[in-house]
């Protein structure tokens, strides 16, 4: 099924949305030789475990722990569970720092799901290099195989100018050349790899390198986080999906002078706020995709 | 023949020592204009320059603590600002406006507050 960039949209339910997310190229009587079945995996971003305006956002305590329960109280529960960078909020206390890891480490286990994917923001890591990161969740960029579908972490906060680096671009091409350009690819990174609004630091100063790696693969989706909203883009056939934040949303690119978190609304509580679904299908290239909000589950 | 092509070389000396006294009186007349700007966590100080356009600008940056950065995008101009050393730009703004510039090396909690704004006047 091909699926028009104009149509790209099905919304659908109130509180949550349903699309479809990809390129649309299928590959149809490959999926038993790749090794594909169904699954379902659940992507949180932005939780900033250790923010505590109360002006911006009251249950700042018990946001990700609602939201926990809500993915516990999923009839059929996901395969995984991936954060997207900034699970912490930053903190210039080294103390500090290992103290809220390992707190929002503690308490993502109590997700039903055990199977757990964290990568960094660079609320988590810029301030070290990742250093309290890698003593508490392991390495900040790494790859996995999940019923035939390819997943790569990518790391683009931990070094000071939040790039990606040579060395890593350079492990990710080495990566890419294990796999056969009609392999469905799943690439997270925390900030975007484009430029989204430069003026707000939505970037990624070496991004580029990345996309041109991934061009010539045919069923490639970038999933991130960072600007604490949805947020759906092309560069060429590769499509860029931020997540919403979980702690504060932010204003759209561009739309207010200053960058700075959306107030919170009494009369709308938590609006903004959410994680998503994302069901890979077998047969189908693209990934069907739910959009939570806090509250509506 | 021959005395039209010195004729002709004659223009083309004239033609070409017009326009490079143009161009040096020009730069002669628009000296740069130096601006200097201390970031420190999570400020610059000033946040706020007027520069005129076409007119050069050296921009001296330094810091009093830690490692950040200056991007301003829509210029196209970035540095990083070592503390002890004085990190100079050069550009012209080609057009008026004003374009926000930021810290883009994350450098703590107010990081996300560390901008100012370069404001280009006709």
């Amino acid at each position: 099924m091909y699926i028009d960039r104009r149509d790209f949209f099905k919304l659908t339910g109130i509180g949550t949305a349903m699309f479809v997310l990809g390129q649309g190229t299928s590959v149809f009587g490959a999926d038993e030789k790749m090794g594909r079945k169904d699954f379902m995996f659940v992507q949180f971003s932005d939780t900033h475990w250790g923010f505590n305006d109360h002006k911006i956002n009251p249950d700042f305590a018990g946001t990700l722990k609602k939201s926990i329960e809500a993915v516990n109280s999923m009839r059929s529960q996901p395969d995984f569970v991936m954060f997207t960078g900034d699970l912490t909020h930053t903190t210039e206390d080294p103390k500090e720092r290992r103290k809220r890891l390992t707190e929002f480490r503690d308490l993502i286990k109590t997700l039903k799901v055990k199977n757990i994917k964290v990568m960094p923001g660079e609320h988590d890591a810029a301030l070290d290099n990742a250093e309290a990161y890698k003593e508490i969740f392991g390495e900040t960029h790494y790859t996995f195989q999940h019923k035939g579908v390819n997943f790569i972490v990518l790391d683009n906060v931990s070094e000071p100018g939040s790039s990606i680096g040579d060395g890593q671009v350079q492990w990710l091409a080495a990566e890419l050349k294990n796999l056969d350009h009609d392999s469905r690819v799943i690439v997270f990174t925390h900030r975007p790899l484009f430029d989204l609004y430069p003026q707000w630091d939505w970037f990624t100063r070496d991004g580029s390198k990345a996309i041109e790696l991934f061009m010539p693969f045919k069923n490639l989706t970038v999933l991130y986080g960072h600007i604490h909203q949805e947020h759906h883009y092309f560069t060429g056939h590769i499509p860029h999906h931020a997540a919403k934040g979980m702690m504060f949303p932010l204003p759209a690119p561009g739309s207010v002078p200053k960058k700075a978190p959306v107030a919170w609304n009494p009369s709308q509580p938590y609006k903004g706020l959410g994680y998503r679904r994302l069901d890979a299908k077998a047969k189908k290239a693209e990934l069907e995709v739910t959009e939570y909000s806090v509250q509506g589950v | 023949m021959k005395s039209q092509r010195c004729f002709f070389a004659l223009i083309v000396f004239f033609v070409m020592s017009a326009l490079i006294f143009t161009v040096t009186s020009s730069f002669a007349e628009q000296p740069e204009q130096v601006i200097k700007i201390t970031a420190k966590k999570f400020e610059y100080t000033p946040n706020e320059i007027r520069v005129k356009k076409g007119v050069p600008v050296v921009l001296e940056l330094t810091s009093s603590d830690r490692l950040h950065g200056f991007n301003c995008p829509e210029l196209g101009i970035r540095s990083d600002i070592n503390p002890g050393k004085i990190a100079r730009v050069r550009f012209t703004p080609p057009r008026s406006g004003t374009f926000v510039f930021f810290c883009d090396i994350f450098c703590g909690e107010g990081h996300e507050d560390m901008s100012g704004k370069i404001i280009v006047e006709k």
